[in-house]
């Protein structure tokens, strides 16, 4: 397999999520304290990322809320797209990468640690939902684009210093 | 957001006025440093989306070299110098004396790195300093953070404020470059300020257009 080299990558932006099937595969790139999570069913060879940059919706101050952008209501979300393709939530299995500091120097800001609680609370929210997390590339200090090929169930991690892994 | 109905053009054209004095200060500074004409652009101030924001500079997985410091004060908000690596290999040889430096090497030189370090805090102390004599607002930098890693990564650590309230963010954006390299992407730096949402009112006040 070569990675990131596919005629038809679903693209996932910020605070955005998407599903995809084979023999397509999703990508989300310039993942910093954001946290990709891929919810996947490898049976049906259908999987979804969402990218996650809060880590409660809670910590959001307006009326109407993007789903997408914080770990509750991401992971709810992308179950429910899941499920709207005819996927059984105890099937699914997650992949996580992401949750970096990208910049070490001293602050009290919260916002400044928003990585490590980024990855926190989605695996509290894959917990509370009882989806087993397969694995994890997480915090560290670099940059990751990831890109999920549901054939394989692979999901590959490109980050500038350190090539490209495959968890 | 109500931002959006209540922006002007005469207050875009305030936040542009920022961008101009702001940069054309570091553009004077890093000449200085560098012994070397600097010119600017125009600032662009736009309201975009998240994704729109991460498209600037060449696209969310581009490697760059970020400088990023918080501002604190009277007004809030994120501050970014993103050059090109290529630019930043050029500005650092010029100030360290050593033409093989470069930040693609395996083993960087702590001195260059150091260097790059010190640029970005004397660029982006003239930037705000220039601000603060401007507005007669009390604005202090936190210590600059350097990062040399994917542009959407660097930059998305700005927006985590902004995404408390917001979808969108309004970004005061400048680009410096070498005399005659405007045309050449590749080599031009950029300063975004990004003003949390909170301080917009702060900045207008302080300037006679609230």
């Amino acid at each position: 397999m070569v990675p990131f080299i596919s005629n038809n990558v679903i693209k996932v932006g910020i605070a955005q999520m998407d599903v995809v099937k084979i023999p397509n595969t999703i990508r989300t790139s310039g993942l910093g304290s954001c946290v990709g999570v891929v919810l996947y069913d490898e049976m049906k060879k259908i999987a979804g990322m969402v990218h996650v940059m809060l880590p409660d919706s809670s910590l959001g101050r307006t009326d109407s809320i993007n789903a997408a952008k914080f770990a509750d209501t991401g992971i709810k979300g992308l179950i429910d797209l899941l499920k709207l393709e005819g996927v059984q939530v105890f099937r699914l299995k997650a992949k996580i990468a992401g949750g970096a500091q990208m910049f070490k120097f001293a602050s009290d800001k919260d916002s400044m640690r928003i990585g490590p609680r980024n990855v926190e609370a989605v695996k509290n929210e894959l917990r509370r939902n009882g989806i087993p997390l397969v694995a994890e590339d997480t915090g560290g200090s670099s940059g990751r684009t990831i890109e999920f090929d549901p054939e394989t169930c692979k999901l590959s991690i490109r980050t500038v210093n350190q090539g490209v892994c495959v968890i | 957001m109500n931002q959006g109905q209540k922006i002007t053009s005469l207050h875009l054209d305030v936040l542009k006025e920022i961008g101009n004095i702001g940069a054309a200060h570091a553009a004077t500074a890093l000449s200085d440093l560098l012994n070397k004409k600097i010119d600017m652009r125009v600032p662009k101030v736009e309201m975009v989306s998240f994704n729109d924001m991460m498209e600037f500079a060449g696209g969310a997985e581009k490697a760059v070299v970020g400088i990023f410091l918080r501002i604190e004060g009277d007004v809030e908000g994120s501050m970014f110098f993103i050059l090109p690596i290529e630019q930043a290999n050029q500005f650092i040889r010029r100030l360290i004396c050593d033409d093989s430096f470069s930040l693609r090497d395996s083993q960087i030189s702590e001195i260059g790195l150091s260097a790059m370090q010190e640029m970005g805090n004397i660029l982006s102390g003239s930037y705000l300093s220039a601000l603060s004599d401007f507005t007669g607002l009390k604005i202090y930098p936190t210590v600059p953070g350097l990062s040399v890693d994917m542009f959407g990564a660097i930059i998305s650590i700005g927006l985590i404020e902004i995404s408390q309230v917001s979808d969108h963010v309004i970004v005061i954006n400048t680009s410096i470059f070498e005399d005659g390299m405007e045309d050449s992407n590749e080599l031009k730096g950029h300063f975004f300020l990004l003003p949390d949402p909170d301080s917009f009112e702060t900045i207008f006040k302080a300037l006679g257009v609230s």
